[in-house]
């Protein structure tokens, strides 16, 4: 997993799960300020000598002394959880509550459970997975809102609805909960939305946002290690997961170019990922439920176990493109599987398909919907008909690598026309 | 070679989310880096509290809270560098990461005989 570049994040995201379990759910705001103010002290500190070794336990002890702090003072004038209530009100009883709460161990089942609370059944997809991103994630407003290209204040709003939500249902979701399950499919979905706007995200201030790909990793990781949470979607999501992840290295180029699969240099797909992700996706596969996730890692996996683009077993993935297109149906799964198609049956069968992709309106604003249809026109050697379609697709471009990897496209267009 | 105090003087507002938190200190980091490398680092020197703060105004112990001036000029902390004269001292000063934060420096030379 990645190093220390997302360090403070996920600190505020363990001590704000924590500090939102003491305080209870409805003073969602005084943790996140207890969070600023340890995590801003540290910043102080931070800044001259370098982060310390034991910074996790640092931070922890810093925050649990400004929750006794709170305690003390707003005791009588505020309402704690009431799991709290009673052992907060002896001097006696405080401190032994709070150093329990600040074990390893029940931070981590904190973070379990603030996940759990963010994908409240009464919540949109999106406000669920904007909850993840700040509240687990620890980004900030315009962090996330800049993730999926929409303005600040309208992500202020979305989020504002969102906690409204939680401090109004009292209490932080229970691991035991009977609807645990139910919950866990909601989880999953949110995770997986979070990794594909890392991954296929529209950003602007990267080509790959892959910080949220490895805080989605982060966070399915929490759920493969509680059992209860280890169903075969879990494994099946973090397959699919880790089996994209490997790929990171190879998706962008040292010029900063996009680079889709086809031209990719295979030798440079993370290998640890690669085998921990076929680990992963042979746990998966007991169970009698096949999941989008489970068919989503199969194709990875077909992928990644082929040499080359050339190699690989193409009939294959377009039936586990079926089989997906029957659980979900979207159209830019649909626009997949006509590439797949194509690198099968030929760039001709590839338009067809393409051409029979039900209301093609929805992919009206998806750069790729063009630049597929460049591309196979391209392969079909009819160039003129292929560059208007990049030229398409690069007027949708939602980002500065887009737009490149188009430019490319486009270029390649001139050259074969004066060829 | 001389020694300088650099006062940090920076208004009290940390960044706003925990990776521009990171980022800013990886900024500071790489300045210290730097000056160590150099061998113009003689201490990192410590932050200080910037909300509390007492000055004593005489002998039977009578104090204020403060000094509260401009915020802009809150010394956040201090450090103490190594430089040949004031031209280098200021001339280190470059590019440091402070100046996005709406702070500055001030560079007070250590006393000799």
């Amino acid at each position: 997993m990645k190093p220390n570049d997302a360090l403070f994040r996920r600190e505020a995201a363990r001590l704000l799960a924590t500090l939102t379990r003491a305080f209870g759910v409805e003073n969602l705001t005084l943790a996140e300020d207890v969070v600023q103010e340890t995590l801003a002290n540290a910043f102080e500190a931070w800044s001259y000598n370098g982060v310390p070794p034991h910074y996790s336990a640092l931070l922890a002890k810093a925050a649990k002394n400004r929750a006794l702090d709170v305690f003390r003072r707003e005791r009588t004038a505020r309402k704690f959880a009431p799991e709290v209530r009673r052992l907060i009100e002896s001097e006696w009883t405080l401190r032994p509550a709070l150093d329990a709460m600040f074990l390893p161990d029940a931070l981590k089942d904190d973070e379990l459970r603030m996940m759990f609370t963010c994908c409240h059944p009464r919540l949109g997809e999106d406000v669920q997975v904007a909850l993840v991103l700040h509240l687990l994630c620890a980004l900030g407003v315009d962090e996330i809102a800049s993730a999926f290209l929409v303005s600040p204040a309208a992500m202020e709003k979305r989020l504002s609805r969102g906690k409204k939500l939680l401090a109004e249902s009292g209490h932080l979701f229970e691991l035991t909960a009977a609807d645990f399950l139910p919950r866990l499919s909601a989880v999953h979905r949110a995770l997986y939305l979070l990794f594909s706007e890392g991954y296929h995200g529209a950003s602007a201030r990267a080509v790959v946002r892959e910080d949220l790909c490895w805080d989605a990793m982060r966070l399915v990781r929490l759920l493969v290690e509680h059992a209860p949470a280890a169903t075969p979607a879990t494994y099946a999501l973090a397959a699919l997961m880790w089996l994209l992840a490997a790929r990171l290295p190879a998706r962008i180029d040292d010029a900063g170019n996009l680079k889709d699969l086809f031209e990719q240099d295979r030798s440079l797909w993370d290998e640890a990922l690669l085998a921990e992700g076929t680990w992963l996706l042979e746990q998966s596969a007991s169970g009698e439920v096949l999941t989008e996730y489970h068919v989503e890692a199969g194709i990875a996996a077909m992928h990644a176990t082929a040499a080359s683009a050339r190699e690989t077993r193409w009939e294959h993935i377009v039936e586990l493109y079926d089989a997906l297109l029957k659980i979900r149906p979207s159209p830019v799964v649909a626009l997949n599987r006509c590439m797949a198609i194509a690198q099968h049956d030929g760039p001709a069968k590839g338009l067809e398909a393409v051409r029979a992709i039900p209301d093609p309106g929805r992919l009206a604003a998806y750069p790729f919907y063009p630049a597929v249809l460049g591309e196979l026109e391209l392969r079909c050697g009819r160039t003129a008909i292929a560059r208007g379609h990049f030229e398409q697709a690069r007027r949708l471009a939602r980002n500065d690598g887009e737009r490149r990897f188009l430019d490319q496209r486009i270029e390649k267009c001139a050259r074969k026309a004066h060829s | 070679m001389n020694e300088f105090v650099f006062l940090w003087r920076r208004p009290q507002r940390p960044p706003k989310t925990p990776q521009q938190m990171q980022e800013t200190m990886e900024k500071y980091r790489a300045w210290f880096k730097d000056m160590e490398a150099r061998g113009h680092l003689a201490q990192y020197g410590q932050p200080l509290e910037p909300k509390t703060g007492r000055v004593v105004k005489d002998k039977s112990g009578n104090f204020s809270d403060g000094p509260y001036a401009e915020t802009k000029d809150i010394v956040m902390g201090y450090s103490l560098i190594v430089a040949k004269d004031f031209d280098e001292a200021v001339a280190l000063c470059k590019d440091h990461p402070i100046f996005d934060e709406g702070g500055l420096i001030e560079i007070r030379p250590i006393l000799k005989l």
